[in-house]
């Protein structure tokens, strides 16, 4: 399949800091492509470069073919941008905002659908001023997409909304790669890049630290399992721990806690079915993706590094 | 989810929506002035003036003119001045901040024509509301209007162009929504003042009436006032107008941010 986003070596500095170093990826046609990493890891100023917002110091950026700062006026037609921290008149209303957007395409989306799928049509009439954070994020998404874009943009989509909204959200964003727009999603959140992206850039201190999907970058960090069951009989004692993949074992109550390497679950289930003993309640713990990027980064995804620019 | 493309005919242009954007937005009052505040503010003095009787007596140091006939350009540039200095810049520097005009440059219609929109919308007021003043003094205080038609429209524009560039260059350079509207708010009360608000021109002390000539309402107010009387405007004050409405635009132009 043809990349629809190809960027080499990006480089873009601020007077003294550098926001973007050598960054490099391609984004396939319908694929919901992640950028993640911490606060001022550079993802924005990343996705601005690709929107035509900024200027690259250094480096070849083609958005389907065209180039982000010469060929704007085609671009803008086919890409479609949800900014962090854009905001409209207070008292610009629903209806109005969509269809004043729609009015900038060759080709819109029929904006009044758009309400519809979305889930704002009971506000169409309301002020942009007076829409709870999640539905004015859903009206963002929904004037990145009036333009029937081939490519949408959306930056940090669900920061500030409640888990109900976010999880709203999410299947919003699913619908609209079913329709075949190729997805750029800028986030924070692991359990957002875990649920949505097919792909995911890990960007931190200016640069790609690791691409992959998001369960082969998981599974990359060599943490240990946690298996946790209630056996049908008690166990001996030694019976799990003599098991060189195992490296603890501990009984709560009737609750077994079973440590150890990627292995150990094999190890373990096979010695259990051999004496005939049943795991009840099994559960088996693995490495997150949030696992990958503390062990990639050595941070938490939330927390900041400095200011993003 | 299937979204089908809008029929091309019977949509109206970007443009012709954001200027219907604009307007509604404005008659909404929202940042700085609101429409009906622009319009109404002007007219109210208007009556106010109107109803006081020594004010329709001729004066000798206005050369026979009634205080009314004086304060008659005194009141359209206030409305003209109200629209360019203290709702536009406001409305633009709150744009700015939401982080609408940036949003906008990632669409095929570009801020500027926002901006377009804005000082469409607004000299379109201007224009609407200089009428209602003239016509409700001519019929309402039998006022006399324009004589020298092509001259006051010449000066109204003049007047009009250099204030809105005044208040685009507020808008370029004011860091915040609040600044912009302080900003626009002294220098309307400034201008005001040389305009004659409080002491008509030619009550003020000889210093005073230069440097009020030297301003783009101290040059408007005599200008308006010569085509009410029948006479071409002096080149002098449309020239300062001129002036002020190319240096400030220009400036505006140069500085203005998007972001």
């Amino acid at each position: 399949m043809p990349a629809v986003i190809d960027v080499q070596q990006l480089h873009k500095s601020y007077q003294d800091t550098v926001a973007v170093d050598d960054v490099s990826f391609t984004v396939q046609e319908g694929e919901i492509f992640g950028i993640l990493g911490p606060n001022g890891a550079g993802k924005t100023t990343t996705v601005e470069c690709i929107e035509g917002l900024r200027t690259p110091d250094r480096g070849q950026i083609s958005v389907l073919g065209l180039d982000p700062q010469r060929d704007r006026a085609q671009l803008t037609q086919r890409l479609g941008a949800q900014l962090q921290e854009s905001r409209l008149p207070d008292r610009l209303r629903v209806a109005e905002a969509l269809e004043l957007y729609s009015s900038f395409y060759q080709a819109p989306a029929d904006w009044r659908q758009l309400m519809e799928v979305l889930g704002i049509t009971a506000k169409a009439r309301t002020p942009f001023g007076k829409l709870s954070g999640g539905q004015q994020q859903r009206l963002s998404i929904g004037l990145a997409l009036v333009g029937n874009p081939r490519v949408a943009v959306l930056d940090e989509l669900t920061t500030g909304l409640d888990p109900q909204a976010r999880r709203d959200t999410w299947e919003l964003i699913e619908r609209v790669r079913d329709r075949g727009v190729t997805i750029v999603l800028v986030t924070h959140f692991m359990e957002e890049a875990e649920r949505l992206c097919d792909r995911v850039a890990l960007i931190d201190a200016a640069r790609v630290v690791a691409l992959d999907t998001p369960a082969a970058l998981a599974e990359r960090v060599e943490t240990e399992q946690r298996i946790q069951f209630r056996p049908s009989v008690p166990l001996d004692h030694g019976l799990l721990e003599s098991l060189p993949e195992v490296t603890s074992v501990i009984h709560r109550g009737d609750v077994v806690v079973v440590t150890g390497n990627s292995n150990a679950l094999n190890a373990v289930t096979s010695v259990l079915a051999r004496r005939g003993i049943i795991a009840r309640q099994l559960r088996v713990d693995q490495a997150s993706l949030e696992d990958a990027f503390l062990a990639l980064t050595g941070r938490h995804p939330g927390s900041t590094e400095n200011q993003e620019a | 989810m299937a979204v089908t493309t809008a029929p091309p005919p019977a949509r109206r242009s970007a443009m012709t929506q954001l200027t219907m954007t604009e307007l509604r937005l404005f008659t909404r009052g929202r940042a700085g002035v609101g429409l009906g505040l622009s319009v109404g503010f002007p007219l109210l003095l208007l009556i106010i003036f109107g109803s006081i009787h020594s004010f329709s007596t001729p004066v000798k140091a206005f050369g026979g003119l009634t205080t009314l006939d004086v304060y008659i350009p005194i009141l359209l540039v206030f409305a003209i001045a109200l629209l360019s200095l203290v709702a536009m810049p406001a409305t633009l520097a709150s744009y700015r901040e939401l982080g609408y005009l940036r949003r906008l440059k990632t669409t095929p219609a570009g801020p500027a024509r926002v901006l377009a929109a804005e000082l469409a919308v607004k000299l379109a007021v201007a224009a609407v509301t200089v009428v209602v003043i003239v016509a409700v003094a001519r019929f309402g205080y039998d006022v006399a209007a324009p004589r020298q038609i092509g001259g006051f429209i010449v000066a109204g524009l003049l007047a009009a162009a250099a204030l809105m560039a005044t208040g685009l260059f507020v808008a370029a350079v004011a860091p915040s929504a609040g600044a912009a509207r302080g900003i626009g708010a002294i220098l309307f009360y400034l201008m005001m003042f040389f305009a004659g608000l409080w002491l008509p021109i030619p009550d003020m002390p000889k210093v005073l009436q230069h440097i009020s000539h030297a301003t783009p309402l101290g040059a408007a107010v005599p200008a308006l006032q010569n085509a009410t009387q029948g006479q071409w405007p002096a080149w002098l004050p449309l020239l300062t107008m001129a002036a002020y409405a190319a240096a400030f635009g220009l400036a505006a132009a140069r500085f203005f941010r998007w972001e």
